[in-house]
């Protein structure tokens, strides 16, 4: 194959302005991971609640909660994103719409979005860790007299989290690929970054083979900090357990 | 807003039916060439010949810690430059997913084969089956039911993974919705009815995999 790799492209200033092919792909690893741990917070949030209100008694919570997962986890995250920044703003009210257009960062609707979208994937965990409990601890606590409340956040969670943890790092993976996504409304992440230095710079390959690169840097390191988080928190006793 | 037309996407069916046959049709194709090739690279890790599993372990590691926007981009890319001449986005796409998906039925496919009771296998062996015989008649028919479900909820997956190729701008539903709401100049119906598409068939899938496998492992 008679490619003229190159990668001293990288420094040179792009056709029109004064950065350098580096800046941009710079600018492209920011955005990826703020988009990314921003949407994780998102979803982390919502997705354990709404992950617990999947296993309460009442039927309506419960409907409300298993229509939000089917909804966000039926829909492409792609479509998903286009819906977040073409239709919504024509929703909102007039002068709020307007300012969501003209004046919001594309990259507040992926973090929303990503985040809404990953959501749905971590309330089925959750709700898989809370069922997995053994039936005595919620009763237990009921017992005790804890409200549901308290039920939940003192004795179910903590176990049920720390039983996900090894699902909860594949998705933490997931939404750094997923945030790719966000180029389709203008994000400036590494995806975006890529298309434009590959048309810009004329050297598509290198520019794809440093970009993947960083991608799986990201994804090697986010898996490593799970793992020291996993390890921190796992439960004494169970299998995996050293102690 | 004002008011929500609907003649719009009436108009525009004939248009976004198109792009639901290509769609459909990839998802098809990247599922058969997926699972042949996600076979061979599953049974590759299990054979136990390191320069047969490691090939395959770092294949399947790449794919899967690769966005599957970045491999679409990386196919489009690089396949007119190994073959002389351009391929255009559809046919790019097509080779792309059934590599991409190759690498994630291949480890479905792995873990199901990997939970049959080692028993089996050393009864295998002791009533003489060749290796072959073994897969054919004990690993794979058991292995195979309760991978069905998983591999289901991965076809749909992947169809909705389908609409990525927007990035290459292969002409599937939603760039075929996206085209027909610019051209009436009606985008906000258009996403809206291709969202609804998108839920209706995969929630209706996804139903249809549930009734399904319960019918048919209540027996």
């Amino acid at each position: 194959m008679g490619y003229d790799w190159d990668f001293g492209f990288l420094v040179s200033r792009v056709k029109n302005g004064d950065e350098t092919y580096l800046d941009w792909l710079l600018q492209g690893l920011f955005w990826t991971l703020c988009v990314a741990l921003s949407a994780w917070l998102i979803a982390l949030a919502i997705g354990i609640v709404v992950g617990s209100a999947r296993t309460l008694r009442s039927r309506w919570v419960a409907g409300l909660a298993e229509a939000w997962v089917e909804l966000l986890r039926n829909v492409p995250l792609l479509v998903q994103l286009l819906l977040g920044y073409f239709v919504v703003p024509e929703l909102l009210p007039r002068e709020l719409g307007l300012w969501v257009k003209q004046d919001m960062p594309p990259a507040l609707t992926a973090i929303i979005c990503l985040g809404l979208f990953t959501s749905a994937r971590i309330a089925e965990q959750t709700r898989a860790g809370i069922e997995g409990l053994p039936a005595g601890q919620r009763q237990a606590a009921l017992a005790l007299g804890l409200t549901t409340t308290a039920c939940y956040v003192i004795v179910l969670l903590p176990q049920a989290l720390r039983r996900i943890m090894p699902t909860l790092t594949s998705e933490f993976m997931n939404i750094i690929k997923n945030s790719s996504v966000a180029f389709a409304i203008g994000v400036l992440e590494l995806t975006f970054q890529a298309r434009q230095m590959q048309e810009d710079s004329e050297h598509g390959l290198e520019t794809y083979l440093v970009v993947t690169l960083l991608y799986v840097a990201c994804a090697l390191t986010a898996n490593r900090g799970m793992a020291w988080i996993e390890r921190r928190t796992r439960i004494p006793g169970y299998l995996g357990s050293s102690r | 807003m004002d008011g929500f037309d609907f003649a719009v996407i009436r108009d525009s069916l004939p248009f976004v039916w198109q792009g639901f046959l290509f769609s459909a049709g990839l998802t098809l194709f990247a599922t058969i060439c997926g699972l042949a090739f996600g076979t061979l690279l599953a049974l590759a890790r299990l054979s136990g010949h390191i320069w047969l599993s490691l090939p395959a372990t770092v294949y399947v590691n790449a794919m899967r810690s690769i966005p599957l926007v970045m491999v679409i981009l990386w196919f489009f890319l690089a396949l007119p430059l190994l073959t002389g001449k351009p391929v255009g986005a559809e046919r790019s796409a097509f080779v792309t997913f059934a590599a991409f998906e190759a690498a994630y039925f291949s480890e479905i496919l792995r873990a199901g084969i990997l939970g049959i009771p080692r028993g089996q296998l050393q009864a295998a062996q002791a009533l003489g089956l060749a290796p072959m015989q073994t897969f054919r008649y004990i690993v794979g028919p058991q292995a195979i039911r309760p991978m069905l479900p998983i591999l289901l909820t991965q076809v749909i997956v992947l169809f909705q993974d389908t609409s990525l190729v927007y990035a290459i701008g292969a002409k599937d539903m939603l760039k075929a919705a996206e085209i027909s709401g610019k051209n009436y100049n009606r985008p906000v119906e258009m996403y809206v009815f291709i969202g609804l598409l998108y839920f209706v068939i995969c929630f209706g899938l996804s139903r249809l995999a549930r009734g399904w496998s319960r019918g048919r492992f209540a027996a």
